[in-house]
């Protein structure tokens, strides 16, 4: 199996900050990088990089056995990418889009126009394919950047945040998309800021923060290290709170965390977190101690930086935010 | 990561054909062509550009033959609406350029150049797309002046075919000016500033030649440039082609008025050979940033 994207030492500096700041990235035939980390972070940078949009100061990169930087055109032939700003003519319709990207490629009519039909129609755009694709909503318009980015097969896709700023169910149905392209074999980089995405989609995850990676590893490897699932209670009397520190300690991974302004506690459980979060529950009953809530979360990206980093993630929440790394 | 890497060559490669750094000038064409094509969607999408792209040239020909057609005696013989005609032509066709300038700031803002720049397409494509497209703007615009004309009382005095070289002419060296606008397009943060800053280069290079008034009306200081103004030549090759000329308005000495056509055409080969290149740069540049 060989490494379809396999980049060293990618350094790209702005005027006042430096975007990446020495990363590499290998991503083997047929599996799913996930690139996890906050905005400004360089996930963007490094994407464009590989995408050849951008030029690195240092480092080498290569995609699908080509160098970004001594045959940029062949990188683009053998690529898809897809960004976090639908990248289609909003004037054109949906088939015209595809049509267009086709014929860009160097496809005859025949054959462009065939494709972007197929397209449209494995991306639940046949109704809107003949619409200006402005009266798309967000996440019909991200489905057709996407399928933009398919015309031409690329063994290598590359999404960069693929799904922020989308509501829940469009961001749903992409996972159900991506997810169907992966399992096809499409070698895909991927980058995101929530690690809930990265876990469902990706095989291997790089947090990167400030540039540089800091971690590496399976969704499971990272939420191990960062001590699983949490539990969390809520105390209805704020004296109470050191009974309720005693009954995680019982189940807990590492530390217990008190917060007595929010009267909550917190703890790391590494497995069984349902199990545990149950003889925390009876414990507390036993004990008499009353509760306002309770809950299980998974670890967010967040929890990973607080880990990894001992801060919280910077930057602003995905949603919201556009000017992203290359700006930052 | 587990894997250590093996073999740097590519086991799969897409089904587009191997792609040389720099793409052929088919490619280039074909590209552009694609782009074009693209462009003229829009103008069919949003028919209201065109509408006052094409008023405007018959606001032109009406005030100029009404307001300054009473000041402005070009000479015994020969009326002031048929002198006129070929210097608003001339005239149009630069204020259109800035139309190519202002569609690829807007271009450059747009998310499709991450696209286009993704892809594996001449990189020249999208100058040579806009470029094409805007010919049909100026097209439809000399018609309408064209016919425009005929109305106030213009009139064409030689051949059918001379008139064709005239438009002909008058479409090529709108086609060069375009690339001029294109690339102050390219160089502007925004499609707002296009519209200032090529009217900073126009209003001279218009009103500075004998579009309007006739270039012996110029003072001694001022007289060289109106006569080796490229936009001078442009309407004196329409004169001419149109047969709108008369004895009482004497063609200057200089060589760029005696050959009109000649001159014409070199500025449109210097103007394409300094400007498609350096376009093409700063295209790079701009969507590189």
């Amino acid at each position: 199996m060989s490494d379809m994207i396999r980049a060293t030492g990618l350094v790209k500096r702005y005027k006042n900050t430096t975007a990446l700041a020495g990363l590499d990235l290998i991503v083997p035939e047929g599996t799913v990088l996930g690139l996890l980390g906050p905005n400004g972070a360089g996930k963007t940078t490094a994407v464009r990089i590989l995408a050849t949009l951008l030029q690195p100061d240092e480092g080498t990169a290569e995609v699908a056995g080509v160098d970004v930087l001594a045959d940029p055109m062949g990188v683009r032939a053998r690529i898809g990418l897809s960004g976090q700003y639908a990248a289609v003519d909003e004037h054109l319709t949906g088939f015209e889009n595809l049509e267009m990207v086709g014929r860009l490629y160097g496809m005859s009519r025949q054959t462009a126009s065939a494709r972007a039909r197929a397209l449209l129609e494995r991306f639940d755009l046949v109704e809107a394919g003949d619409r200006p694709s402005k009266t798309y909503s967000g996440g019909m318009r991200r489905r057709l950047d996407l399928a933009g980015a398919l015309v031409a097969e690329p063994p290598v896709l590359i999404l960069d945040e693929p799904t922020t700023g989308l509501d829940p169910r469009s961001r749903q149905q992409m996972w159900a998309v991506i997810r169907d392209l992966v399992s096809d074999g499409t070698t895909l980089l991927l980058t995101t800021q929530y690690l809930e995405e990265a876990d469902l989609l990706a095989d291997d995850i790089v947090v990167i923060d400030h540039g540089r990676a800091i971690a590496q590893g399976t969704a499971d490897e990272l939420k191990s290290r960062t001590g699983g699932e949490r539990i969390e209670v809520v105390v209805a009397d704020v004296a109470r709170l050191d009974d309720a520190v005693r009954a995680l300690a019982v189940v807990a991974h590492g530390e217990v965390q008190a917060d007595p302004a929010r009267r909550s506690v917190t703890a790391a459980v590494e497995d069984d977190g349902a199990d545990r979060l149950m003889r925390v529950l009876q414990a507390l009953s036993d004990d008499g101690v009353e509760l306002l809530d309770v809950g299980l979360r998974r670890p967010t990206l967040d929890d990973v930086f607080l880990t990894l980093t001992g801060r919280v993630a910077e930057g602003d929440d995905a949603a919201g935010s556009t000017t992203e790394e290359v700006s930052a | 990561m587990s894997t250590t890497p093996t073999s740097t060559g590519a086991t799969r490669t897409g089904p587009t054909r191997t792609s040389p750094t720099r793409t052929s000038p088919v490619r280039a064409l074909t590209d552009g062509w694609v782009v074009a094509k693209r462009n003229v969607i829009k103008i069919k999408r949003v028919p209201e550009i065109l509408v006052f792209v094409l008023l405007s040239p018959i606001m032109f020909v009406l005030l100029f033959a009404y307001v300054f057609g009473g000041a402005i005696d070009p000479g015994a013989g020969l009326d002031y609406k048929e002198f006129l005609i070929g210097g608003i032509f001339a005239q149009t066709v630069v204020f259109g350029a800035t139309f190519t300038g202002a569609g690829l700031a807007e271009d450059m803002q747009k998310g499709i150049i991450d696209r286009f720049r993704s892809l594996p397409m001449s990189r020249s494509a999208v100058l040579v797309g806009r470029t094409t497209s805007d010919i049909i703007y100026n097209v439809l615009s000399l018609a309408i002046m064209a016919l425009t004309g005929l109305l106030v009382g213009w009139r064409v005095r030689e051949g059918v075919l001379d008139a064709l070289a005239a438009f002909a002419l008058l479409l090529l060296f709108a086609y060069a000016i375009s690339w001029v606008m294109g690339y102050i397009g390219l160089l502007v943060p925004s499609v707002e500033v296009i519209n200032n800053a090529s009217f900073l280069v126009i209003m001279p290079l218009t009103f500075v030649s004998n579009a309007f008034v006739p270039t012996e009306r110029f003072n001694s200081f001022l007289r060289p440039f109106v006569e080796w103004n490229p936009v001078s030549a442009v309407t004196q090759a329409c004169r001419e082609l149109f047969g709108n000329t008369s004895a009482a308005v004497p063609v200057p000495d200089a060589w760029s008025m005696q050959h009109p056509v000649l001159y014409t055409l070199l500025w449109v080969v210097g103007i394409l050979i300094v400007f498609v290149p350096l376009s093409v740069r700063q295209y790079r540049i701009a969507s590189s940033r």
